[in-house]
């Protein structure tokens, strides 16, 4: 095998094994959709009324509005996660050893973004399984064609942790990665309301929630869910998944001495 | 042949200067000790000497090859511990090796065949399926320099290695280290205690930035114990 591909899978396989190892982790990740799923959008479904909107061809619940954001929503969680381990694997120092491997940086950055990727991937699948057990309607063939769309929302938001790991130096600064990235990427986008009605309330809001790539994630994702394509919204998912990429690999070179500074 | 080649390396954070026109070289198969009290720079030269960190001023080069023009190469002729322990405790022994084999492109028989050499090296084979948790901190050790050749590196880096390890375990492992020389190994092992530095060692004494003296132990001591040349020589504080 070549030295990339063994690199590749080692580190997958690393970040598959962290993740079975950390079994309150998957139980979270699970149980924080649900929550929303079956509390939050009950409480909702009578105060929000929504009308026929693509791709939906027919009226529907607000359970089944919300299951393309529940999938962002796993995917943006799971990213942070990523972030959260590379910023404890840099306090801990096996981060060095990542560093210091003779493969190109950029090659193990990759790997790293892929390994994060199938994770949250796997992790979209369960709850998608767990919603369709609870009987929200899913073209059968949707749960192929969202495939293609969930690794590119993957890419973007893992490409973002990656981001905000080289950038954020203390675990301690989580907490504002929270306040300031995770809850506005989420409320402002189209993940739990359409963005009409954001336009209803604000327009500067609604602005905002346009070009927030997570929006475009959450969308890309509804309509691969129901076999149609939206061209608009991959377009701004491989954009932004390219310029937190291009962004990480500055925020990782040497020269930066970011990631190695406390050596 | 030189092994390790560092010529004029500085380094700042900021206003405060770290490393100051540091030169010094370590002949190949050669164990040198780079003795130096706490803030002197070791740690920041490691940073440099493994790439996690860049200068602009000076140049490195490992067996040859120049860390700026050829990194890669230069990284997979080194071999590193870290000062910090860098292992994944909730995996094996055996599990850590082999990922870090994997980071270097081995794997397979080829990667089975160099773990059981190592570990056989450090006399760590038959804890190859323990996990790196119920290790006690020098048997941790012997496991990070055990994985650090793998990839049979022509220079092998150590950053006070034997940092919270009782004396019995400093010991055995300053010992294993130095038998490794004998296979034409380069070492670069940095420390603040003088007894891990035997009369024969390459020694490079840094203090406050700068390289102090660079040479034979012996003849940099000249009959006076190690201990008492190092205090008088960095007598003024880092």
């Amino acid at each position: 095998m070549s030295p990339y591909l063994t690199s590749l899978f080692a580190i997958v396989m690393r970040e598959a094994l962290r993740f079975i190892h950390q079994r309150e982790r998957f139980i979270a990740a699970l149980v924080r959709p649900l929550v929303w799923l079956l509390v939050f959008a009950a409480g909702f479904r009578a105060a929000l009324g929504l009308s026929i909107i693509p791709p939906y061809q027919t009226y529907i619940t607000y359970e089944t509005y919300i299951v393309p954001g529940l999938c962002g929503m796993i995917m943006l969680f799971n990213g942070m996660q990523s972030s959260l381990s590379l910023v404890y694997d840099r306090e801990m120092g096996s981060m060095k050893l990542l560093l210091t491997s003779p493969l190109p940086r950029w090659w193990l950055l990759f790997c790293k973004l892929v390994g994060s990727t199938v994770i949250s991937i796997l992790q979209v699948y369960a709850f998608l399984a767990i919603a369709a057990a609870f009987g929200i309607p899913l073209p059968l063939a949707g749960y192929i064609a969202v495939l293609p769309a969930l690794v590119v929302a993957g890419v973007m938001l893992g490409a973002l942790g990656l981001v905000l790991s080289s950038f954020i130096k203390q675990l301690e600064n989580f907490a504002g990665v929270m306040n300031f990235v995770i809850f506005p990427m989420f409320f402002l986008s189209s993940a739990l309301y359409p963005l009409w009605k954001m336009a209803e309330s604000s327009e500067l809001l609604y602005s905002i929630c346009a070009i927030n790539p997570f929006t475009h994630a959450v969308e890309l994702i509804r309509f691969a869910l129901y076999l149609e394509f939206n061209g608009t919204a991959l377009i701004w998912t491989l954009l932004a998944a390219i310029a937190f990429t291009a962004l990480a690999l500055w925020g990782y070179t040497p020269s930066r001495n970011g990631p190695g500074k406390k050596g | 042949m030189t092994g390790l080649s560092v010529s004029n390396l500085s380094y700042s954070y900021g206003a405060k200067q770290a490393l100051k026109d540091v030169s010094f070289d370590v002949p190949s198969g050669q164990f040198c000790a780079l003795l130096g009290p706490n803030g002197a720079g070791k740690s920041t030269l490691f940073g440099l000497l493994t790439r996690l960190l860049t200068s602009t001023h000076g140049k490195i080069s490992v067996t040859g090859h120049d860390m700026v023009r050829k990194p890669r190469l230069a990284l997979a002729e080194l071999g590193i511990v870290f000062q910090q322990t860098t292992l994944d405790l909730d995996l094996s022994v055996r599990q850590n090796l082999t990922y870090f084999a994997a980071l270097h492109g081995i794997s397979g028989k080829d990667a089975t065949r160099r773990i059981d050499a190592a570990l056989d090296k450090l006399s760590m084979l038959d804890r190859a399926g323990e996990k790196a948790r119920a290790l006690n901190g020098g048997h941790r050790r012997r496991t990070e320099i055990a994985r650090a050749l793998i990839h049979d590196p022509s220079v092998l880096l150590l950053d006070e290695p034997t940092v919270g390890l009782d004396a019995a375990a400093r010991a055995a492992i300053t010992r294993h280290v130095h038998e490794l020389c004998d296979d034409g190994t380069t070492v670069l092992w940095a420390t603040h205690l003088t007894d891990e530095v035997y009369p024969d060692d390459h020694l490079v004494i840094l203090h406050r930035a700068q390289v102090l003296a660079s040479g034979r132990c012996a003849d940099i001591c000249n009959e006076t114990p190690l201990q008492e040349k190092f205090l008088s020589m960095t007598a003024t504080p880092a």
